[in-house]
């Protein structure tokens, strides 16, 4: 391979590991708080609200129903608005970030319920409000299933960021496409392919590995 | 009497820590609770016992708030908190303190972290409440597990954090939601008499629902037995261990007290036969001399097939299979009558046991 290849390489990995942190960075931020929403809003919740439970699940819904490519497109404007333009790696974080969080949401969500809900009624006996069971115990009981989430969503991350090429956003995904796809360059694409498994793999076992640490239970 | 009964009159000087009066409580057309009224005087153990459906769960639950009353009044330390929003039920929570079946110990915090949690919420800082922790600790006989994780720790074990817990903010009240249920009998046991002796200690007043006589006869001074929402009795144990009055309570009671042997029930006939099988129930003081006094009355001819005395608290409460000829049972009901025992004749046998 050559040099130019190489470096096209690295630059290309570096797209793709800025496009990943920092969307799934973005997806942790409001994704667990929506994810959390949805499990205090819900019947038995610990701020049972119906209706704000149904519009929020409706809203998480209908991202979450969008083809990436489409919300890639379709976001285009408000691209735009935040990051003052609608063509780049930067660019492309705001999709990949507002795909992300209502799929974070709904994997919290998930974890956040198979919470005993005696733990929460112990707390609740000893006096604890609602920002006490959140913080002491929705979050950290749930702790190992929400990093296991986060290490999946970080992982789909990586290949939703290949659609990110449509908008010149670079990126090992786009490397492949256009290099291997496109021009039959079959050592990019081999290449390309070692490159993601290996920082799959990386990921997975970085997540396997913090579950471990914050897993306490029986 | 019994000297952990406390006064029983109603119109005393508040000795109630919890009053309810006429509560309700139903679920969809099923009434858990259907106007149950009960005080729990300062200091005693109370248990309230009952099949599962009974209502006993609800009942706990209504006591810190858990569950709302659809009518009627709860007062803890005098104070009604049936209208109590959210935000005032928390504070009076910490003063309740509760264990439970399952434990509901927190897997991501540390034992003494566990421990120190409602202090936590109370506001205190980490260096004391780990300090008072490590005193509770002391207190369930827990000395060195302060690092552990719950997962570490046997049921036992796990139920006795629970319980350091549950005093860490010096409740009023200790709430036991069928605390010993899911421990096997030995362990039931330890955390029985820890029980027993953090009641004496502190004159911590508990309240406990359970399903299991066993627990009640262990500990309690008083007991309520629950039925379909309603109490179909209530007194101190040894009385209701002597003279259960009703269905449930006999039923209940089956496990704990001695039956008729099998083989012995089995030859019992109705019609008359030359011996008659009684079971007499005599309790307090009475039981002691029970068989010395009735045997005066029969010289000859009266046999203890089964049973004896036994010692609820500190109350004698005897329970005896006798037999003796048949043309004597009059003689017999009217002798007991005079002793105080209750009898209850099974039935007759050919021949003599």
């Amino acid at each position: 391979m050559s040099q130019i290849l190489f470096e096209l390489l690295l630059r290309s990995l570096w797209e793709t590991v800025l496009m990943t942190a920092a969307s799934g960075l973005i997806s942790l931020v409001f994704g667990l708080p929506l994810g959390l929403a949805l499990v205090m809003t819900a019947r038995g919740g610990i701020a049972e609200a119906r209706r704000v439970n149904i519009v929020l699940g409706a809203i998480i819904n209908a991202f979450r129903s969008v083809p990436f490519i489409i919300l890639l497109v379709a976001l285009i404007p408000v691209t735009r608005l935040i990051v003052g333009t609608s063509i780049g790696t930067w660019a492309a974080i705001v999709p990949l970030a507002i795909a992300a969080t209502p799929y974070y949401a709904r994997i919290a969500e998930v974890s956040l319920r198979e919470v005993d809900r005696g733990l929460v009624e112990a707390v609740r006996a000893m006096g604890g409000n609602r920002w006490t069971i959140v913080r002491e115990v929705l979050i950290p009981e749930a702790l190992p299933g929400l990093v296991a989430g986060f290490t999946v969503t970080v992982v789909t991350l990586i290949g939703a960021s290949a659609m990110a090429g449509a908008i010149g956003a670079g990126g090992l995904g786009d490397l492949a496409i256009r290099y291997g796809y496109q021009r039959f360059e079959t050592a990019v694409m081999v290449a390309v392919v070692v490159v993601l498994i290996i920082l799959v793999s990386a990921i997975q076992w970085l997540g396997d590995r913090a579950v471990d640490a914050v897993d306490h239970r029986g | 009497m019994n000297s952990h009964m406390p006064p029983s009159s109603t119109a005393s000087q508040d000795q109630s820590v919890v009053r309810l009066r006429d509560v309700k409580r139903s679920f969809g057309a099923t009434a858990a609770l259907d106007g149950v009224s009960l005080n729990v005087q300062r200091g005693e153990i109370l248990g309230i016992i009952g099949r599962s459906g009974a209502g006993k769960s609800t009942l706990i639950r209504c006591l810190n708030g858990l569950e709302r009353p659809d009518a009627g009044t709860i007062e803890i330390e005098r104070r009604d908190i049936t209208r109590l929003g959210e935000t005032d039920l928390q504070p009076l929570r910490r003063k309740i303190g509760m264990i439970f079946q399952h434990f509901n110990l927190l897997s991501a915090k540390t034992v003494e972290e566990n421990v120190a949690l409602p202090l936590k919420i109370e506001g205190w800082p980490r260096a004391k409440r780990l300090a008072r922790a490590a005193e509770l600790l002391d207190v369930v006989g827990l000395t060195g597990k302060a690092d552990a994780y719950p997962k570490a720790l046997s049921g036992g074990q796990k139920q006795r954090v629970g319980i350091a817990r549950a005093l860490a903010a010096q409740p009023a009240l200790l709430l036991s939601d069928e605390a010993t249920s899911a421990l096997d009998p030995e362990t039931t046991r330890s955390i029985l008499a820890l029980l027993r002796d953090i009641n004496r200690r502190l004159g911590l007043t508990i309240l406990l629902i359970t399903h299991e006589m066993e627990v009640v006869r262990a500990i309690a001074d008083r007991v309520v037995v629950l039925d379909h929402g309603r109490i179909v009795e209530e007194g101190p144990v040894w009385q209701i261990f002597s003279h259960p009055q009703s269905d449930t309570t006999r039923s209940l009671l089956s496990g704990v007290r001695p039956q008729l042997p099998a083989h012995i029930a089995g030859s019992l006939t109705q019609a008359t036969a030359a011996t008659v099988i009684v079971a007499a129930d005599v309790g307090g003081a009475a039981a002691t001399d029970f068989l010395k006094d009735i045997g005066r009355a029969f010289p000859d001819g009266l046999n203890l097939i089964h049973g004896g005395i036994d010692h609820i608290g500190s109350q004698p409460v005897g329970r005896f299979f006798l037999s003796l000829p048949s043309e004597s049972l009059s003689l017999f009901l009217q002798s007991a009558q005079i002793l105080g025992a209750h009898v209850e004749v099974l039935g007759h046998v050919a021949d003599p046991v």
